[in-house]
């Protein structure tokens, strides 16, 4: 079933490639609460994907599931063509799945760039008595890697607070270092969980942008959950509703724009 | 003084300035720039070859002798390249403000004629597309950063790296064409193009010369004694002319490094880490630096602040004294040089002024107290007095005599001369061409002599043989009762205080002043952090009963210090509003300078400034806004009107009649 469909290309010239990550009949159950029942989706290559739906929904059980956090009871969760077993969450970070969280979680007193550095744990191979030397082999890996980690400060536009503890900053900057964390570990698939939550317009603007530019720079697949209706139609190229716990739609933001289930969904239904 | 028609050794063009530096001093560094976090620099002769390759790359675009080409981007080394590019291939620099809403630009664009832009990224690559059509002229685009500009059409659209490994490789083609156009460059060849911000009407296009500029920065730094080895911190917009003086004129003249800043938010950082040896900012960059260590010291421990006190007062007292090498007692000399060493020392370092030997402030009036606190912590900081047409300097304080309320003694090269109507006029080898294609203005502006215009209005001190200047000459009026309106002079005093951001004086043909103020977010939100009052917005702080009677408090010690002065008595402020949003230049409320547009607050606020004289206690209000993108949004609210107590005057009035 995988790679059937070849890429495609869009409307605004970025190339979608075949499915990276698919999602089989996931059911995750809390005891007698069932927070996913029955998901089945995919995740494209180079493709922005979103998952919206009211509070409750489940949409943050799913992306916990992506990224190996919680395991579901049932379904499959296949990777790169093949089916990913009972993983731990640093044995799915080191497939290359990065994510951030809805409540912020950095290190508060550690500055933006060593917050941002720890993305890069995943790159350092020299050992621990090695690095506390801080000779040879370390010294590279910690050169090499700070090169990196500047890139990603300059892309995100946070120069600025390069120095500055993170507990000091406001939130929509914290937000913003934990993308710069999160893409710190150059993943190929990088989860965002509501990355605009709590946020003014214009500090929504600056991430939509962050989040267009991400995919189009360095062709991240991006998963990502969001509330804002707006910006979610503005971004993904492909969005799954769910409420309840249940897939009710699946398709092109215009797709999705008209299906009567999701307009239900979100504006109620009058029962009589 | 007989013009000049050559520079010495043939030095007649900014392309001519880069060969001899190039050759004489190649390895020293020309430019710095902190990118990924390290400074990279470029010698002057790296930078002859970045230079030379984007020429060579605009002459294969198909760049003609006498094109104007847009340079919209901040500070950064590829955009001094491309002004000394276009000027190498007999092309016009024009730099714009990149933050200039894109019917501004278009309006720049389209009165130069520009067939080419030179800009930084996609917002300024989008900007330029949305407003294209209108351009007939407009051809090519190369910008900078490729950041989110991959899927658009390159048709006529290049990166800047791509247009100098073209211009490289058609080096052995281009390098005779490039040659001629460089040297067919003379003394009165356009060296660039400066729109003026204009507190009225639209920009006018400053054109100066070749002459303009070399003569311009040639006396300037021997005024000062520049030499090839200060540093400079480039952060001023570009295409403001005191950038282009000091960052391009001085710069080649002498040969010293333009360093850029890693990005506009870092500049405090950055300055400290290049400790620039020649620094130039306007009062408010003064003023924010200074509201910065106040706010910081009422943090600090007891000790510390014990320590900054005591040694700020005696500094207060002996260092200006000591910075004018005049006789200071041993024992306060010695005090001071121990507070160099706690105190003086290690703050100059914080504020990246350890190493400056000539500060410059302009612009605006600066406050008493913020000039004395930086002279009087060792640093040589003079004010100047200049415009676009004078290729910036008018006038400038010598080391030596410098005073808060003065803009100093004609600069070298240039006489002066105050009409009856009291309106400053200058002639000098810096007096601008033309506006371009606008004989109108020029000839207003200009008289057959060369005197020139300032449109302000001042008279030489007695005293101290300075320059003094009162106010703009049109903003200059009468009250009802036909005392003196100068509303700069009553601003300016408001905005000493550390609280007030901006104010707009009224009273012209009125029996009394009123104001509106705008409060700074930084002091009064600080101030409120530490008073446990909690405020949602900007809107809600400006309208807290004790930010009012805050900011009434010092209308009133403005008043009372205008009392004292008989000539603007009538000035004292009566009744004041603070306003519910900060002026903002995307609104028009200001020039891209920062100088308030009388004439457009007066017009947006109409039903402010009536209910400021209808005796109404409070009135609502809604605004609109232009947010960053361009789209515009509106917020209301009701404002109280504050009564302000003022001195009386009437018994001084009778005497002076």
């Amino acid at each position: 079933m995988l790679d059937q469909i070849e890429g495609y290309t869009t409307e605004d010239g970025r190339k979608i490639g075949g499915v990276v990550m698919e999602m089989k009949n996931i059911t995750l159950r809390f005891g007698g609460v069932v927070a996913i029942q029955d998901i089945s989706f995919d995740v494209r290559e180079g493709e922005i994907r979103a998952i919206i739906g009211p509070n409750g929904a489940g949409k943050s059980s799913m992306l916990n599931v992506i990224s190996g956090f919680y395991n579901p009871q049932e379904g499959e969760v296949w990777y790169k063509g093949e089916k990913r077993p009972q993983m731990k969450p640093y044995q799915v970070a080191q497939q290359g799945i990065a994510r951030t969280f809805q409540n912020i979680a950095l290190f508060e007193g550690m500055s933006v760039l060593d917050n941002v550095m720890t993305g890069r744990i995943r790159q350092m191979k020299s050992g621990l008595f090695a690095q506390a030397l801080w000779k040879g082999k370390a010294e590279r890996e910690e050169v090499e890697n700070r090169a990196f980690v500047e890139r990603i400060i300059d892309f995100l536009e946070i120069q600025h607070i390069r120095k500055t503890p993170v507990g000091r900053l406001p939130y929509g900057l914290k937000k913003r270092v934990e993308l710069a964390r999160a893409l710190a570990a150059e993943p190929s698939i990088l989860l965002l969980d509501e990355p605009m939550a709590g946020m003014n317009v214009e500090e929504k603007e600056d991430m939509s942008r962050f989040v267009l530019d991400v995919n189009d720079e360095f062709g991240t697949t991006i998963v990502l959950i969001e509330h804002d209706m707006g910006v979610v139609m503005d971004l993904s190229d492909r969005v799954v509703v769910m409420d309840y716990g249940k897939k009710i739609g699946d398709g092109t933001p215009d797709e999705v724009r008209s299906n009567q289930a999701v307009i239900d969904a979100y504006l109620g239904v009058a029962h009589d | 003084m007989a013009q000049s028609s050559r520079g010495a050794d043939g030095l007649v063009s900014i392309p001519a300035l880069l060969q001899r530096n190039a050759a004489q001093f190649g390895t020293k560094p020309a430019y710095r720039e902190k990118e990924y976090g390290i400074w990279q620099s470029w010698t002057w002769a790296e930078a002859e070859q970045e230079i030379e390759a984007l020429a060579l790359g605009l002459l294969k675009l198909g760049v003609d002798k006498g094109d104007f080409i847009a340079i919209i981007g901040r500070n950064r080394p590829y955009f001094y390249w491309s002004m000394v590019a276009a000027q190498s291939v007999g092309a016009i620099p024009v730099p714009v403000y990149q933050d200039s809403a894109s019917d501004e630009m278009a309006y720049v664009l389209d009165h130069c004629g520009a067939r080419f832009a030179i800009v930084q990224d996609q917002e300024q690559v989008d900007k330029i597309i949305d407003i294209q059509d209108q351009l007939h002229q407009f051809e090519h685009m190369i910008y900078v950063d490729p950041r989110g500009l991959r899927k658009y059409d390159h048709g006529k659209l290049h990166q800047f790296s791509d247009v100098q490994a073209q211009g490289r490789e058609a080096k052995d083609t281009l390098m005779a064409e490039l040659k001629a156009r460089r040297e067919a460059l003379d003394y009165d060849s356009t060296c660039v193009m400066l729109y003026t911000s204009g507190t009225t009407g639209k920009p006018k296009g400053v054109v100066l010369s070749n002459r303009n500029i070399i003569e311009a920065s040639k006396s300037s730094s021997e005024f000062d004694h520049l030499t090839r080895n200060e540093e400079v911190l480039a952060y001023l917009p570009m295409a403001w002319v005191g950038d282009f003086i000091f960052s391009i004129g001085q710069a080649y003249w002498c040969g010293f490094c333009v360093n850029c800043p890693e990005s506009p938010d870092t500049m405090q950082v950055d300055l400290r880490e290049i400790g620039p040896t020649y620094y130039f900012a306007p009062p408010r960059v003064f003023e924010g630096q200074l509201t910065n260590v106040m706010i910081r010291m009422e943090d600090a421990s007891r000790m510390k602040q014990w320590l900054f006190h005591t040694f700020m007062a005696h500094a207060r007292k002996v260092g200006p004294a000591i910075l004018d090498g005049k006789s200071v007692s041993g024992w306060d000399r010695l005090k001071y040089r121990l507070g160099g060493l706690l105190v003086y020392g290690p703050l100059k370092d914080t504020l990246g002024f350890g190493r400056v030997r000539v500060g410059y402030t302009a612009g605006e009036a600066i406050g008493p107290e913020i000039f004395d606190f930086y002279r009087s912590l060792g640093i040589n900081l003079k004010q100047l007095y200049g415009q676009t047409e004078a290729s910036v300097f008018i006038t400038l304080q010598p080391d030596g005599e410098v005073y808060s309320d003065t803009v100093g003694v004609a600069a070298p090269g240039v006489e002066l001369r105050i009409a009856e109507s009291g309106e400053v006029f200058y002639r000098g080898d810096g007096v601008f061409e033309e506006y371009y294609k606008n004989a109108e203005s020029t000839a207003s502006t200009k008289d057959a002599e060369g005197w020139v215009a300032t449109g302000d209005a001042g008279f030489i001190d007695e005293a101290t043989g300075h320059l003094k200047i009162i106010d703009r000459a049109k903003d200059v009026g009468k009250m009802a009762d036909g005392s003196l309106f100068a509303p700069k002079y009553v601003e300016n005093k408001l905005k000493f205080y550390p609280n007030i951001l901006e104010a707009v004086v009224f009273g012209n043909q009125r029996d009394e002043c009123t104001a509106f103020i705008n409060i700074d977010l930084n002091a009064v939100g600080n101030w409120a952090e530490r008073n446990n009052i909690g405020y949602a917005s900007y809107q809600e702080l400006a309208g807290h009963p004790r930010v009012l009677e805050t900011v009434k408090e010092h209308v009133e010690e403005v008043n009372r210090s205008l009392a004292e002065d008989p000539m603007l008595a009538h000035c004292q402020v009566h009744r004041f509003l603070v306003l519910h949003k900060e002026l903002d230049a995307d609104d028009g409320e200001m020039t891209r300078t920062r100088k308030v547009r009388r004439g457009v607050i007066s017009e947006k606020f109409e039903e402010l400034l009536v209910a400021l004289y209808d005796g109404s206690e409070e009135k609502f209000t809604t605004t609109e806004v232009t947010y960053e993108d361009g789209r515009k949004g509106s917020i209301s609210a009701t404002l109280k009107i504050v009564e302000a107590k003022v001195v009386p005057v009437e018994t001084q009035k009778v005497a002076a009649e």
